[in-house]
């Protein structure tokens, strides 16, 4: 089947409209945290395959209750099946958790802009700060990032902050990037007996991080207000606000910058971002107050 | 323990960072250095709050203890960080247990002292509680961060 690339940047099918889902089947099904999936997914039509950067993200249709956008959370360099990591929080997001592994979705995407990996000079350290599930949206990042390093590039930061040590995200992931010579710490809320690592919010994380703030290129994603402070906290270290890129999350729903409901100021999010400059950019952003 | 004279450790904390040159002679007069072992308490809820430990090897859990739960870690901090503030204010007495959680080395200072002293140099004593004022803002910050459960379940 012939395919095009379309204004967002995926690979479609001919005659495949970016508003018409895909059609994908659940080859896999892991429950990461008790209300935490992630679904390994591969297109019937192989065709509707489509590449894509972490950090973008492709809007999941539950067939008969919605469509919600999720972010990929595999790396781009296997990029099958395309993996996304699901928190119930809502009628879409539960019925895709509950979905069982031969069962089909919807997929339209990729979407959006991603980390932009390619703009990050190779010999800077490069700090990843993720709260809760925003870990998903870097995952595919990190995984990159640790492969440069282990290349003899820059080192790799990865700051995570979670409700409590059984709410922590990819763990095993985190172990592997730790032992593949990435700098890894996990701060959590609250406490729990035998918890040997960091209580407080992530920013108590920024200190015992020995990057070079002067060549530091920092990758936020988690709640907006963690962002905010966790920008301030790199921003009084030293980090150039223009170095720190955040991922935003607002109500998107076509994925290609018509319908406008992610309007964030003068971006609207699904196509300018979800990832954007901190400085000069969502800095303003973060203080708009909606109305 | 450091081999460095007090002044010289206190010099370097981080606390101290910005304080005006006199300051770390001051707090030296008032001060000796302390060695806890892994599970000793620094200091336990209901005692007598009477000492600053600035945090120079280790980290510390500051907990509550529960009958049921036993010690809750509320906070964990670590070198650089400052232990125990309930003597800026009566009753003075502590409100937490600090507990070491492994070796920990203090510079600990005693309290009374530190007062007589502070009467004595009215700019040192300004600047030391400006510090020790930014401090307790920065944790009243980070607490009510804490307050807003950021990762907890959001349903739309």
């Amino acid at each position: 089947m012939a395919t095009s690339v379309t204004e967002a940047g995926g690979m479609r099918s001919a005659n495949q409209s970016p508003l018409t889902p895909a059609v994908y089947r659940v080859a896999g099904r892991r429950e990461e945290l008790a209300d935490v999936v992630t679904l390994s997914l591969k297109p019937v039509t192989p065709a509707d395959l489509a590449p894509f950067g972490p950090g973008q993200f492709n809007m999941l249709t539950a067939f008969g209750v919605g469509e919600v956008a999720i972010s990929i959370s595999n790396s781009p360099s296997s990029p099958d099946p395309v993996l996304h990591t699901i928190r119930d929080v809502g009628a879409v997001t539960r019925a895709l958790c509950r979905t069982e592994v031969g069962a089909v979705v919807g997929l339209r995407g990729p979407f959006g802009k991603d980390w932009g990996l390619g703009s990050i000079p190779l010999e800077a350290d490069v700090v990843v700060v993720a709260g809760g599930i925003g870990l998903a949206p870097l995952r595919g990042a990190i995984a990159e990032l640790v492969e440069r390093h282990r290349a003899g590039h820059g080192r790799v930061f990865v700051l995570a902050g979670a409700r409590s040590p059984d709410q922590i995200l990819f763990p095993d992931d985190l172990e592997a990037w730790r032992t593949a010579g990435a700098h890894v710490g996990v701060a959590v809320d609250v406490d729990t007996p035998g918890w040997q690592g960091s209580v407080g919010v992530v920013t108590v994380l920024l200190p015992l991080a020995p990057f070079d703030p002067t060549r530091t290129v920092a990758l936020l994603c988690g709640p907006e207000i963690m962002m905010r402070f966790v920008a301030r906290g790199l921003v009084d270290l030293g980090v150039d606000p223009g170095q720190i890129r955040v991922s935003l999350e607002r109500n998107m729903q076509c994925g290609i910058g018509l319908c406008g409901h992610c309007q964030l100021g003068p971006l609207l999010v699904c196509r300018d971002g979800p990832v954007v400059p901190f400085g000069g950019v969502a800095d303003r952003l973060f203080l708009e107050r909606n109305r | 323990m450091s081999d460095q004279p007090l002044i010289a450790l206190l010099s370097g904390h981080q606390f101290m960072t910005g304080l005006p040159g006199g300051t770390g002679a001051v707090l030296a007069e008032c001060a000796r250095p302390q060695r806890f072992a892994a599970g000793d308490f620094l200091l336990r809820e209901g005692g007598t709050a009477d000492a600053i430990y600035l945090i120079t090897l280790g980290h510390v859990a500051i907990e509550i203890h529960s009958p049921i739960k036993g010690g809750i870690v509320i906070d964990k901090v670590g070198p650089g960080h400052v232990v125990g503030l309930s003597w800026v204010a009566p009753p003075y007495r502590w409100q937490f247990d600090a507990r070491a959680l492994e070796p920990v080395e203090t510079i600990t200072v005693d309290v009374g002292c530190l007062r007589e002293r502070l009467d004595l140099e009215p700019e040192i004593a300004a600047a030391f509680h400006r510090r020790l004022s930014a401090n307790l803002l920065e944790r009243l910050q980070a607490t009510r961060i804490r307050l807003l459960d950021l990762y907890g379940n959001v349903r739309d």
